[in-house]
């Protein structure tokens, strides 16, 4: 029942609106001091005061912009290395091993590492998202070129395939959703890194800009950042689940 | 996971011999650097500060500010994706605030935290518990979604009260892909804190590492880089280990989000 799904989600979309207005009673009756949580309005006056006047307009794109650079960065090296690894043998025996010691580090590890050999510039941010970033995404595509039913690579070793040829014919497309689900949790990760990022090497985004406004105590601008951070996150899963579903439509008609 | 029990010689001897390599060329060169040290030089400041103690207490502070988090996140998670699990109209209700509040990156929420809790365990804390909250709600409540419905039939005949079906049914029924979400959120916890650390909190192991870094002491950095990442590691590996002895064979399974 399709009226059903839509009375459900807007019965959702209410109990939303719910909270929200719960939200706004705290502020009004001052359960909770407005010093530390401005109400909805207030936020969503510094949110339209700053898109208006252009200000937190140029810090949005600028975060957006290091986000997907590092993750384009990040898709496209993990990608490659992945097919890489993933497409011999003898390449996984030997890197595998290392790239399993690798992953438990937590990116945010190498910040300091990373500003000490690059500075506070905007290569050191967009490097330490891409290493962020890489991780998930290697890891998945190594998988997804490992998993690959092997009568595949029976089929084109009868077929007298070269290695490029199967790289894009066979294991690329079989490993597509694996790929899709790294390319997913990377860019997660790079929103998250690039936040940290501005945040410690004070450039001009998001990340700075809610920690200026936390330390001056400008709650209604550091909520309405807080809320575009959670609106970019939004929306780039969203964009990327449909992107992912459209990919895959095969697996669908099967 | 075969891999992390069984060791492959031909695995060891890319990391054996980037080591050698960077020793190698930093003794070669005669290193001055403010970045990088020689490994020997990381492993020697390692040695240190374990010896003195520094590093064992970072290593508490945020291990405890870890689980602290994790603790609160993972069972508000697990309450409330067993709810919304079992009861599919809040559920429905819940599903708009839940897929607007998730993605909210984690880090977005701290100088919010800085501003209430101020520096300290607290800050530190609500964030890994939001952090670890959302995983743990999506993977019980799909794991809720994925048991046997004759069970719950079973539980209904027996006309078992609210409490004695999550308790005596649901929870045993879910309780191998629920370990899966805390496997999961275990790493992130560990991964929030210490990027809480590294960015504000002067605590734990990654305001040590900074520290560090800051103070030009580039060998006692990367050891406690090279810390961290054995000690997630070994987080990990424990808990492979734990859902290993616990579930057996009802521990292959894979934890999507």
């Amino acid at each position: 029942m399709k009226v059903e799904r839509l009375l459900w989600l807007g019965a959702s979309v209410l109990v939303f609106a719910g909270f929200i207005y719960f939200w706004q009673l705290i502020s009004d009756y001052r359960w909770v001091s407005p010093v530390f949580l401005p109400g909805p309005d207030r936020a969503w006056q510094a949110l339209v005061r700053g898109i208006t006047t252009g200000d937190l307009l140029v810090r949005w794109t600028a975060t957006i912009e290091r986000m997907i650079y590092g993750w384009l960065l990040a898709s496209l090296a993990g990608i490659c290395l992945g097919a890489l690894i993933g497409s011999s043998e003898r390449a996984r025996a030997y890197i595998g091993p290392t790239l399993e010691l690798m992953r438990p580090l937590p990116a945010s590890a190498v910040v300091p590492l990373a500003i000490a050999l690059l500075g506070l510039s905007e290569t050191m941010v967009l490097a330490v998202i891409a290493f962020g970033g890489l991780w998930p995404m290697l890891l998945a595509t190594v998988h997804g070129f490992s998993a690959v039913e092997p009568r595949l690579y029976e089929v084109s070793r009868a077929l007298g395939l070269s290695r490029t040829a199967v790289i894009f014919k066979i294991a690329l497309p079989s490993s597509m959703p694996d790929i899709l689900a790294g390319m997913r949790l990377s860019l997660t990760v790079a929103l998250i890194l690039a936040v940290i990022g501005e945040m410690l090497a004070s450039r001009d985004g998001l990340g700075s800009h809610i920690m200026l406004a936390a330390r001056a105590f400008r709650s209604p601008d550091l909520f309405a950042g807080v809320i575009l951070l959670g609106v970019t996150g939004l929306v780039s899963a969203m964009l990327l689940s449909w992107f992912e579903s459209w990919m895959l439509r095969w697996r669908e008609s099967r | 996971m075969n891999a992390l029990m069984r060791i492959d010689p031909r695995g060891m001897i890319l990391p054996v011999g980037l080591i050698i390599v960077a020793e190698a060329a930093a003794r070669l060169t005669n290193l001055q650097s403010d970045a990088l040290a020689p490994p020997s030089d990381i492993l020697l400041s390692g040695i240190k500060a374990l010896a003195d103690g520094s590093m064992l207490y970072a290593t508490w502070q945020t291990l405890a500010n870890a689980f602290a988090g994790l603790a609160i996140g993972f069972s508000l998670g697990m309450a409330l994706g067993i709810l919304m699990g079992l009861f599919r109209p809040l559920n429905r209700l819940l599903e708009v605030t839940v897929e607007v509040l998730r993605p909210i990156p984690s880090v977005a929420l701290l100088p919010v935290a800085l501003l209430v809790y101020g520096f300290g365990h607290r800050m530190e804390f609500s964030i890994v518990a939001f952090a670890t909250l959302w995983p743990a709600l999506i993977l019980t409540r799909s794991a809720i979604a994925g048991i046997e419905p004759r069970l719950l039939e079973v539980s209904r005949a027996l006309q078992l009260s609210l409490g004695a079906r999550i308790f005596k049914i649901v929870i045993p029924a879910a309780l191998p892909r629920i370990f899966v979400a805390l496997r999961l959120a275990v790493g992130i916890s560990l991964i929030v804190a210490v990027t809480v650390e590294v960015t504000t909190n002067p605590m734990g192991l990654g305001y040590k590492m900074m520290e560090a870094s800051q103070g030009l002491q580039p060998g006692l950095a990367l050891a406690y880089l090279v810390w961290v990442g054995m000690l997630g590691w070994a987080v990990n590996g424990i808990m492979v280990l734990a859902q290993k002895h616990l579930f057996g064979a009802a521990a292959n399974v894979e934890a999507r989000l």
